[in-house]
């Protein structure tokens, strides 16, 4: 299928964009990795008038350790992120999910921003940056604002990114020895979008929970928070007792829509199996 | 003809190339089209198949998920330039010994993705060799040969290494 | 890496020809493909080359209302616009039935639907344009009006007949068969043991990574038609596009030059690449089609929809009484055309129970019409059915009566003496090894360590399992497949072997290459049967103006079929070189030998002359030959399987997994096959495809299936829904052989291109089920998702 056509336009810095952006409006599309976008237009699936590409913005590039924040430019690719110490060092968990981000060609051309950005409920970022409730960076021509992970899903593909804004970094804050992270997903392949996944952050007191955050993927139409089980959580111990409380309080946090892979009964199904394993695996682990 | 093209720099298999590109046009079809090498194949182009793979200053994307236009002061290197320059030599040996293809459509990509292992992934184990190669779809071989050839270049290259620099394999 | 079964390499003596078959040659000739430098469909370009692209249907059953191409046609680059009406004066329709299959029933079939779209895909319009960009923006201005007819989509529905398809057929059967062996009832009732169980396998498609192509130039001066096709058969479409296109048969040439995967996908005749080659006679120019993925998934053939109800009657002891078989299967609106949709079904009934030895089979086929994309023979066609319901109802038997299941197959397999041996419903083996084969599988696999193995994890909450499938496979078949139906296709073929004068020899073959290495294995049977260096033969195929007239490549019959051609052609060629040897050197023929391409004194080894010589010499100084010598150093010979309808191979397959009892994931733990396909050309080449044909069988029993709505969409028609089996999963494959060659050819070589394919869907599900055999639970619903197993577990 070949693309429809459009025009484009490179960006040289984020003021280039905010133009851009401001005389196409709803028309123009941002190209950072493009790993989905090119895709869905090689598909036939988007009608953009002009792509904005913004890859070459150095402003919005590299991980960098701020006083109580690791700072990641929203054009950071899987790779870079794969391969940084400092993101292994300071947010493990989004370490641990880098590896099942789709594959190496991908990975070198994908970016952080571009997953954030677009959001899917599948996808192992949005799922990481909702638990650690990370800080999206979002610039317009009027300045700079600053949302929580949060308040940043908003539905199906639609996020806290307005038009003529762009998504220019994440900050995430930083690991201590008291946190515990564990991210599992359950994909029929490697490599595959999630067919449930769960990115747990905990931090402790000792071997009490004392704060908590359940993040799933693929049980929504965005990245999701259990509030009810992470409250059943809260002030406990990790052991099976605490755990099959908060697996019966993910009935009432999930209502997942089924899909070809799986429908809600098994979506629910493997939600639990995969709290209870990442929960257990948490009270083995140290950080 | 109706496409927006724009200008465009680069070179491709260390050749100049200085020309109007059309915009939407991916890079894989402007290099199978626009420069006749064909060596880079189209087997789904969403992405998800491997058999677009070419290099970009030096790292493996999908042919099929880039535009032309994005090669803009890049360096593209594809299947014929790599075998023309040499690097993939050993590999494309390796496949051939392992009968590590059969009708070769996956081919291209697969060398890349093994060039990227050989480079980057040394001491991958035969796990971990399937885990970086399923990002690339074959369907005649059983991927079993395939991991015998990487494998296969992976141990000669650690010995020999290990050799030169003096211990003991 | 596997031992391979591999002949003793002989020293490079001048005094012993080297025996390549059975050998692991490398396929230097395709090295080729690992540079970049094969040609495959859509590298091809020819000057005023145009693109078409189809407007096709996106409701699985619709009449067509009103249909306007006129904005289309004005958009930039659009050459021409055509609807089904226009393609119809150029190109005749076709019916997909054949004699031998009594009663099969289609409907005419149009290269474009002129009134009537019967499946989510089908094809009612051509946009011609200077590129293929270009025509797919010009579909956007195609303006169609669709009438939406009730679809059928229900194999169970559609056989009841509430909604006929096509009403002039009455209702949607397109082919039914039952057979029953005299004295079933009274055996069956008598049996002290009765296993019944229902399978059933979902639709699914080959996913060649290389998709459908077609480039066919018209060239009106001299009414000729080339066409550029990776058609498995070019002959047979030489023949159908001269009867449907109305051009003389040798004005139609074919050529197919690299395919990237073809698996029976490409063997049949597409309405599209009909279409195409009626639009290059339109506008007397080229064109091209190249599928995209989306289309594939829409269009190519689909495969192995069958809901099978199977019965098992055996003695306390666990003797097999019988076979009671009912299996129904939904195929497209059409039956494909020329090999019929018939034939899966038709195998499915012949095979079922294949490996036993008892006497008694009833059975019962009915193949129906649904609106869903057209059906018909995929790798294996038939057998992955055939085998998984044989093999999983034995295991059934097995586990109630309480036998291990290897020893319950070994009771049951028929006797490696029994041989020439008629099977119940009615195929003929020469000779099989079925015991042979379970032995050493059972050694490749330390099958009582692995079972001790799963006991000791069992223990632990560790659910493994261990599941067998014996399997036959057809090859190598006669003209009892499609000859005797009326078909046009060949059931013999031909070698034509010439020697060049600087000493290279050139065989032309009329067996099609697609990538697992025919031509490869006919240089090694050349270069044996001449007295050549591998080195120094080249093979091609794949140009009906140039190779000899034969049937192609299908049913895993290359090796067999053209090899034994290319064997015979061979020996006379080497014979025929001495000849002139003889006549250059004025001595008896007698004394003479051709060893490693060097012409030799048979008793001494002294070397006369290089065959570079005899070729100097016959081409161009036969004025020093004697007056009534004539050189011959062109031979061509042709080989038809005879004696046999089919050839028919057997191995034995077993799979290790392991179930996550909590998620329902499976993991693929190793794999096992021992197969005897008769003389082994090249190990290395037929083990990796026998590995690739596995993976093919996993794709279908994990992962793979075309999911339709109730109304006839097609849900996950790309790669990032449909799941093909990627490296990631799969497990090793130890590969291992016997070798019984068959008597009908002196080769020796049976077929092995599939018998991956049809044992592994059975072996897979015993071992799944087996694994979950202590929690009383069974999937019986290919493939095995996680959700399948969940709900096997009552976890959902």
């Amino acid at each position: 299928m070949k693309s429809p056509d459009f025009d484009y336009v490179k960006a040289k810095n984020i003021e280039d964009v905010f133009a851009s952006l401001h005389t196409y409006k709803d028309s123009a599309q941002i190209l950072a990795g493009g790993q989905s976008l090119l895709a869905m237009l090689n598909l036939r699936m988007a009608n953009p008038q002009i792509l904005i590409d913004i890859s070459g913005i150095d402003s919005m590039k590299g991980i960098d350790k701020l006083s109580s924040a690791l700072r990641i430019g929203a054009l950071t690719t899987h790779n870079e992120i794969l391969n940084s110490d400092l993101v292994k060092l300071h947010v493990p968990l989004l370490a641990q999910a880098v590896p099942y981000v789709a594959h190496l060609a991908i990975r070198n051309k994908g970016t952080i921003g571009g997953s954030l950005a677009l959001g899917d409920p599948a996808a192992e970022y949005p799922a990481v940056a909702l638990a650690l409730n990370a800080t999206l960076v979002i610039q317009s021509s009027k300045g700079e604002r600053r949302v929580k992970a949060h308040d940043f899903f908003l539905s199906l593909y639609r996020t806290a990114v307005q038009s003529e804004e762009v998504l220019v970094a994440v900050e995430f804050p930083l690991a201590t020895s008291n946190h515990r992270f564990v991210f599992l997903e359950l994909a029929r392949r490697k490599g595959d979008y999630a067919m449930v996944g769960l990115a747990v952050a905990l931090t402790m007191d000792g071997k009490t929970i004392r704060e908590c955050a359940l993040s799933f993927m693929a049980m929504d139409d965005k990245p999701v928070l259990a509030p009810n089980a992470m409250k059943a959580l809260t002030g406990q111990h990790i052991h099976p007792e605490s755990i099959l409380l908060a697996q019966n309080a993910l009935d009432t946090d999930l209502d997942p829509p089924g899909d070809l892979q799986a429908n809600a009964s098994t979506k629910k199904h493997l939600a639990r199996v995969l709290l209870s394993r990442a929960l257990t695996q948490a009270g083995e682990s140290h950080v | 003809m109706s496409d927006r093209c724009m200008h465009a720099q680069f070179t491709v298999n260390g050749e100049s190339v200085d020309a109007q590109v059309p915009v939407r046009m991916h890079l894989v079809d402007y290099l199978r089209d626009e420069m006749g090498l064909t060596g880079s194949h189209l087997g789904c182009e969403h992405g998800v198949c491997g058999a677009c793979q070419v290099m970009v200053d030096g790292q493996v994307v999908r042919g099929c998920l880039t535009l032309a236009v994005q090669a803009d002061g890049k360096n593209i290197q594809t299947i014929e330039g790599l075998t023309e320059n040499r690097e993939l030599q050993q590999l494309q040996a390796a496949f051939l010994k392992h009968n590590a293809f059969q009708c070769g459509f996956c081919s291209a990509g697969m060398l890349l993705t093994a060039l990227d292992i050989t480079r980057h992934h040394k001491h991958a184990s035969r796990d971990e060799i399937k885990e970086l190669i399923s990002g690339n779809y074959c369907r005649c071989t059983g991927y079993q040969a395939i991991v015998d050839a990487i494998e296969f270049v992976l141990h000669t290259n650690l010995s020999s290494s290990s050799t030169q620099s003096g211990v003991k394999a | 890496m596997n031992a391979r079964n591999e002949l003793p390499i002989q020293p490079d003596s001048v005094t012993t020809q080297r025996n390549y078959v059975g050998q692991s040659v490398p396929r230097t000739g395709a090295k080729k493909l690992l540079e970049g430098r094969g040609t495959y469909l859509d590298d091809i370009r020819l000057p005023r080359l145009v693109h078409v692209v189809y407007f096709r249907s996106p409701h699985a059953h619709a009449r067509i209302k009103h249909l306007d191409l006129s904005q289309a046609r004005k958009q930039p680059g659009v050459v021409a616009v055509f609807d089904g009406h226009d393609v119809a004066q150029f190109c005749t329709p076709w019916v997909g039935v054949l004699g031998h299959l009594k009663g099969i029933r289609s409907a005419p079939q149009y290269a474009i639907a002129p009134e009537r779209a019967c499946w989510q895909g089908e094809a009612v319009a051509a946009i011609v344009a200077q590129t293929r960009r270009q025509a797919e923006d010009a579909l956007d201005h195609v303006v169609a009006d669709w009438d939406v007819l009730p679809a059928v989509t229900d194999m169970q529905a559609s056989l009841d007949g509430k909604v006929v398809i096509h009403p002039e057929l009455g209702d949607n059967k397109c082919f039914n068969r039952a057979l029953v062996t005299e004295g079933f009832e009274d055996a069956f009732s008598k049996a002290d043991v009765v296993v019944e169980k229902v399978y059933e396998f979902s639709r699914h498609t080959g996913v060649t990574n290389e998709p459908r192509g077609i480039l066919a130039d018209y060239n009106p001066a001299d009414n000729m038609l080339t066409v550029y096709q990776g058609t498995q058969a070019p002959n047979m479409m030489q023949d159908i596009f001269s009867r449907h296109l109305n051009i003389p048969e040798s004005n139609v040439r074919v050529i197919c030059k690299d395919v990237g995967g073809s698996f029976g996908i490409k063997v049949h005749v597409y309405a599209d690449e009909m279409a195409t080659a009626a639009i290059s006679v339109m506008l007397k120019r080229p064109v091209k089609f190249a599928a995209d993925r989306i289309e594939s998934f829409l269009t190519d053939i689909h495969a192995r929809e069958h809901k099978v109800k199977i019965k098992l009657a055996c003695t306390q002891q666990g003797d097999i009484i019988a076979f009671d078989m009912v299996d129904l299967t939904g195929i497209g609106p059409y039956s494909v055309y020329p090999r019929t949709s018939g034939i899966e079904g038709n195998q499915v009934v012949n095979l079922t129970g294949g490996p036993y030895k008892h006497k008694h089979y009833k059975a019962q086929l009915d193949v129906v019409f649904t609106n869903k994309n057209v059906t018909c023979q995929y790798r294996a066609v038939g057998h992955p059915i055939a085998m998984a319901v044989t093999e999983g109802i034995v295991d059934e038997a097995a586990r109630k009566i309480g036998m291990d299941p290897a020893d319950f197959r070994r009771r049951n397999l028929i006797a490696d003496d029994a041989y020439p041996y008629t099977f119940p419903s009615g195929v003929k083996f020469e000779k099989l090894s079925h015991h042979q084969c379970l032995d050493k599988l059972m050694a490749l696999m330390d099958y009582p360590e692995l079972r001790k193995e799963q006991q000791a994890l069992r223990a632990k909450g560790v659910y493994r399992g261990i599941g067998l499938a014996a399997m036959i496979e057809v090859t190598n078949p006669s003209p009892a497949f499609y000859g005797v139906g009326g078909a046009r296709i060949s059931a013999q073929d031909g070698a034509t072997i010439r020697l060049d004068p600087a000493g290279m020899v050139n065989v032309l073959v009329s067996v099609t290459e697609q990538g697992q290495g025919t031509e490869a294995i006919f240089t090694q049977i050349a270069a044996t049967a001449v007295g050549v260096k591998v080195e120094n033969v080249r093979v091609i195929t794949g140009d009906t103006a140039v190779t000899p007239y034969g049937g192609g490549t299908w049913a895993s019959r290359g090796a067999g079929i053209g090899g034994e051609a290319v064997l015979q052609a061979g020996k006379v060629l080497r014979s025929h070189i001495l000849d002139v040897a003889a006549a250059i050197l004025k001595i008896d023929v007698a004394t003479l030998d051709l060893v490693n391409g060097v012409v030799i004194d048979k008793l001494t080894g002294l070397e006369h002359m290089p065959i570079s010589e005899v070729g100097r010499v016959a081409y161009f100084r036969p004025d020093t030959l004697p007056m009534d010598f004539q050189s011959e150093l062109t031979v061509t010979r042709h080989y038809t399987p005879r004696e046999y309808g089919f050839t028919f191979t057997n191995g034995i397959q077993a799979s290790y997994v392991e179930v996550d009892t909590e998620t329902g994931f499976v993991t693929l733990l190793k794999h096992w096959c021992v197969e005897d396909c008769g003389t082994v050309i090249n190990p290395m080449l037929v083990d990796e495809q026998i590995r690739g044909g596995i993976v093919q069988g996993i794709g279908g029993a994990m992962f793979e299936e075309c999911i339709y709505s109730e109304e006839g969409q097609l849900l996950n028609g790309s790669m990032a829904d449909y799941l093909v089996p990627m490296a990631g999963e799969m497990p090793d494959m130890i590969i291992a052989h016997v070798q019984t060659p068959t008597k009908t050819s002196e080769l020796g070589a049976k077929g092995a291109g599939e018998a991956g394919t049809a044992g592994a869907p059975g072996a897979v599900m015993n071992a799944i089920n087996d694994a979950l055999a202590p929690l009383n639970a069974n999937v019986s619903v290919q493939p095995f998702t996680p959700q399948r197993v969940l709900a096997a577990l009552g976890k959902i």
